[in-house]
């Protein structure tokens, strides 16, 4: 068994030896690692999608590495392996916003890159240099409360399925989505009854939308901002059929959504392009290391494909100002 | 008189007792938990378990135990779930919807039979071996799926119906239990349940494997093929983790190679040592273990009903499965005593 | 016949003494070291980054909390039983001594407070399997989840943060080494030292190959048990309140698997799952063979799955080798 890893590790040390021998010097062909959360999660398949079209384009190195779980702390030791590997750019999806504090500043002491990418280090910003984001949080929230409006009559009782409870991204916008009920008065009569939270589980995201049904027999309308979640609640409204009764909505990937669109499970789910938080991260680094753009808040380039992206506060980018909702009409189009 | 008091001594009692006392709680604060949708949410969070549960006391009653439960399961599944997804690529046809099931059972009786293997022929202890075949078989799945799930538009929809309907359905226009119907994995598991009783009662092999658990060192000289017999139980706990693989397609319609199957193994234990298996060996009853499933069937569903945030929900199964030792030890004192009672 | 072995005026019936190169040599801990040898040069051929020092220390450290409780661990299976809580209890005594300085109290109070509550836990350990009589397993399998849910209802799902000037234990060098590396092998020597020459030691492995008999023959089994959850007890909340000071910050889930892991390095150090044999020495060459193995494999982008693969295969294959050597020397 042994002999075989020696093997197997001869083969792939020959080969990482042949590609790895590129020299490090800026240019266009610098190195760049995106860590994702964990492996085994189709959303990061999307954005390394974007990450390696984009290299292509500009000739960079690119891999893509995760842990096996993910845990708080299990990214540090892919963090290390890629100090020492010697990257220049490492872009990652945070599990934890900040047990990596340290050594993302180590990162940086050599002259690293270090792009925080889908996710923020929530009150650690001082530990990266620029954040990339899909759409302006911010608008996330209200975006979702129209559409679900709109899919009610504007009028009923509906919950939330939110993801874990400290997800920083799911607390801005359920916090945004509390405020948009209670302020525009195009929303008065909906009532926000219930928010549980699945924890990215699919298994904990269905028994809690079932209690959901069970405890609220006025339901008409579930938001789950969560692939995980949205997915899940649309299972269990299919298998109980009561897609008429109970609208569910959220932010859904379009292959796992697609399904429940074309029998009408769910009548319009909405999200952005992970795709192009790749694609502009490479690029967004290309320019920085090269020295074509400068990393504050303010400045403007342009990026192929997506136009013109402005750096906002906190260095924070986004890909697109609004979600894009995906419907019957349009559910063929994607392909991630 | 005397068998009611017989009969409420044996470690099943307390369990249905400690069963009926929680719903009766939980019902009182939330009266929706005494109804048959409720009950039908507990059964379908259930069957999964319960088929694991029935393989692991087979293999902790023969002084044994199976780590490998929950990354066997992954495998089976992700190994129908490409059967699935790939089947026209590789054959240029499709597959009949019910291929996967039996496909799912014999990839989980392998590797279990792999487990029996290294276990009997190296004389290995079994913790440390399927310690090593979780991460081994766990690893496997990553790289047959390339680290990619199978969503949801490939598994067949029959398979998925077989969490939602059945042949035991109450009509819809009855009145109350109008519409309420037991899904077809939830028969499985009982059917599941009531096979392994009979095997492990009423077949010569399935006596031994009591025998073999309560003195491993007396056993080959009662006859007893030590080696045929830690095969078959290993084997056995391979097939049903296949088997409960399928059943994940089915319940939760895909197969993802990181969280298929991740951390069933505590559950299954949990279930089983409450239900009053030993650890020890030797000791346990099919009909204990599918209390205990209940049991944590009930607390699992429990707890969204009652708004217990998920922070502390691990505190509760912990705190349950103590109870559960405590009240199994004063039973078994209780037990020993009163034997000794007898005899005196 | 090998020359070697002394002249023994025994009947022919009696097995003569193994030579003393094969009882020094023909050991679990030998096998550890090989696989140790063979990782270190697995790792080099896989990635160029691999063979520098300091790397490698500084990959030590994020395993080294593990390490220093899988060392005391490994004497607790010596004896006989097993404790799988020791994770939790580094998550709950950290978020124990990080809520309370948070709340206002000075750091060395929290710190000795949190080492209390570290030798609380143990305490509960030894109460369930010493006093109650129940199978350490079941009953640590409980205490885990028990620990690591107050864990959760005392942090939430939040971060604990600590002062500053508490943070980087791992940046403080002593020679070169950093400190949690440091400590790790002077832990090792010293409990090296007592299990291996010491007559408490003796009784350890006494009450592990055979508990019944070692209490008639006078040894206080039930009170050597205890002690031993206790040192776990307190040693896993040092490891926790190091933890925070490497991370910066305590959540419930620090050490999340951690359980696994230190069983792991005693398995792979040759330690019987039983009770009866082990050494520290085994389980210091296996947490480096653990550390060398998964750092090797992250250096060089191997894919989490085939990481999976080579760990597993690893304890099965190690955990042949352990059974090979004990029952050819079994006489």
């Amino acid at each position: 068994m042994l002999k075989k890893s020696l093997l197997t590790g001869l083969a792939i040390g020959l080969t990482m030896l042949a590609t790895g021998a590129f020299a490090q010097a800026v240019g266009h062909n610098f190195k760049v690692v995106y860590i994702g959360k964990n492996t085994g999660n189709p959303y990061f398949d999307s954005i390394t999608g974007g990450f390696e079209d984009a290299c292509k384009q500009i000739g960079c190195e690119f891999e893509f590495v995760a842990p096996a779980t993910a845990e708080a702390t299990s990214q540090i030791p892919f963090i290390e392996a890629q100090i020492q590997r010697g990257v220049n750019v490492i872009a990652i999806a945070p599990n934890s916003p900040d047990a990596m504090n340290q050594v993302l500043d180590d990162a940086r002491a050599k002259g690293i890159l270090v792009l925080a990418v889908n996710g923020d280090l929530v009150g650690n910003e001082s530990h990266r240099d620029a954040n990339i984001l899909p759409v302006d949080f911010t608008k996330t929230g209200p975006n979702q409360v129209e559409l679900m409006g709109s899919l009610i009559g504007y009028t009923g009782e509906i919950a939330i399925l939110s993801a874990t409870t400290e997800a920083p991204d799911q607390n801005t916008w359920i916090a945004a989505m509390n405020k948009t009920l209670a302020e525009d008065p195009k929303y008065k009569d909906m009532k926000l009854v219930a928010t549980v939270y699945g924890d990215d589980q699919p298994e904990k995201s269905t028994t809690e939308m079932e209690a959901l049904l069970s405890n609220y027999p006025n339901l008409v309308g579930v938001i789950a901002p969560t692939t995980v979640g949205v997915a899940a609640a649309a299972q269990v409204v299919q298998s109980r059929g009561i897609a008429d009764k109970v609208h569910v909505t959220g932010l859904g990937l379009p292959s796992e959504m697609r399904d429940f669109v074309k029998d009408g499970t769910v009548k319009a789910f909405q999200l952005w392009s992970p795709y192009n938080e790749g694609w502009l991260a490479a690029y967004f680094a290309d320019g920085v290391l090269n020295g074509t753009i400068k990393n504050e808040v303010g400045q403007t380039f342009e990026v192929p494909n997506l136009g013109s992206i402005t750096i906002g506060d906190k260095n924070v980018m986004n890909t697109q100002a609004e979600l894009t909702t995906f419907d019957a009409s349009n559910i063929d189009d994607f392909n991630f | 008189m005397n068998v009611l008091l017989t009969l409420l001594r044996r470690r099943e009692a307390g369990i249905a007792v400690m069963i009926a006392l929680f719903c009766l709680a939980v019902g009182t604060v939330k009266p929706q938990f005494l109804t048959l949708d409720q009950m039908r949410i507990i059964l379908l969070l259930t069957p999964l378990i319960m088929i694991g549960a029935m393989g692991q006391m087979m293999v902790i009653v023969a002084r044994h135990v199976d780590l490998s439960i929950g990354s066997m399961l992954g495998f089976s599944a992700m190994v129908s779930g490409m059967l699935y997804r790939f089947d026209a690529t590789w054959f240029g046809f499709d597959v009949p919807w019910w291929t996967g099931v039996p496909l799912s059972i014999a990839v989980g009786a392998l590797l279990g039979f792999g487990n029996g293997i290294l276990i009997q022929l190296f004389k290995l202890p079994a913790i440390i071996v399927t310690l090593g075949t979780l991460s081994l078989y766990r690893g496997m799945t990553f790289i047959i799926s390339d680290a990619k799930q199978i969503d949801r538009q490939w598994i067949p929809s029959e398979i998925k119906g077989l969490s939602q309907t059945s042949i035991l359905t109450i009509p819809k226009d009855f009145p109350i239990a109008g519409g309420f119907n037991i899904p077809w994995i939830v028969i499985v598991a009982f059917g599941v349940a009531v096979l392994t009783y009979l095997f492990l009662m009423h077949t010569r092999i399935g006596r031994q494997i009591y025998a073999l658990g309560s003195n491993p060192v007396a056993a080959p000289l009662r006859g007893i093929n030590v080696a045929a017999v830690t095969l078959l139980v290993f084997t056995i706990s391979g097939a049903l983790s296949g088997l409960a693989g399928i059943m994940y397609a089915s319940r939760w319609g895909f197969v993802n190679p990181s969280n298929t199957g991740s951390g069933f193994e505590f559950q299954v234990i949990a279930a089983v040592v409450i239900g009053g298996v030993s650890i020890n060996g030797g000791v346990g009853t099919v009909l204990g273990t599918v209390l205990g499933v209940l049991l944590l069937g009930c607390v699992a569903a429990a707890l969204p009903l009652l708004g217990i945030p998920g922070t502390a929900q691990s505190a509760i199964y912990g705190s349950v499965i103590l109870v559960a030792l405590l009240i199994d030890r004063t039973v078994r004192r209780q037990g020993i005593a009163s034997l000794k009672r007898v005899r005196a | 016949m090998n020359a070697e072995s002394p002249a023994v005026a025994t009947g022919h019936d009696a097995a003569p003494p193994r030579p003393r190169w094969q009882v020094l040599l023909i050991r679990p801990e030998t096998m550890t070291l090989i696989l140790l040898i063979l990782g270190v040069f697995a790792g080099s051929l896989l990635s160029p980054f691999f063979l520098d020092i300091n790397y490698i220390l500084r990959s030590f450290t994020l395993y080294s909390e593990f390490a220093i409780v899988a060392l005391v661990l490994t004497m607790v299976i010596i004896a006989g039983e097993i404790d799988l809580s020791p994770a939790a209890n580094m998550a709950l005594s950290a978020c124990i001594f990080a809520w309370l300085q948070a709340n206002g109290m000075p750091i060395p109070v929290a710190v000795v407070l949190g080492l209390v509550s570290g030798l609380a836990m143990g305490a509960v350990n030894a109460f369930f399997v010493i006093a109650l009589q129940l199978p350490s397993i079941i009953v640590t399998i409980g205490t885990l989840t028990l620990y690591r849910g107050l864990a959760q209802i005392i942090a939430g799902d939040k971060s604990i943060r600590v002062p500053e000037w508490f943070i980087g234990v791992d940046k403080i060098m002593l020679v070169g080494i950093p400190l949690p590396v440091v400590l790790f092998i002077i832990l090792a020597i010293v409990l090296g030292v007592v299990l291996g020459n010491t007559i408490f030691g003796r009784q350890i492995y006494q009450i592990g190959t055979n508990d019944v008999a070692a209490r008639h023959a006078g040894i206080r089994s039930a009170r050597i048990k205890v002690g031993l959850f206790l040192l776990v007890g307190v040693v896993a909340a040092f490891a926790g309140i190091m933890t925070a000071s490497r991370l910066g910050s305590v959540r419930y889930d620090l050490g999340l698997g951690g359980e696994l892991q230190m069983v792991l390095m005693a398995m792979l150090g040759g330690t019987y799952i039983f009770g009866g044999r082990g050494t520290i020495l085994g389980t210091f060459l296996a947490a480096w063979l653990l550390v060398i193995v998964s750092t090797g494999m992250i250096v060089a982008n191997v894919l989490p799955a085939v990481q999976l693969v080579v760990l597993g295969a690893l304890l099965i294959v190690s955990i042949i080798a352990t059974n090979l050597i004990y029952s050819r020397t079994q006489r």
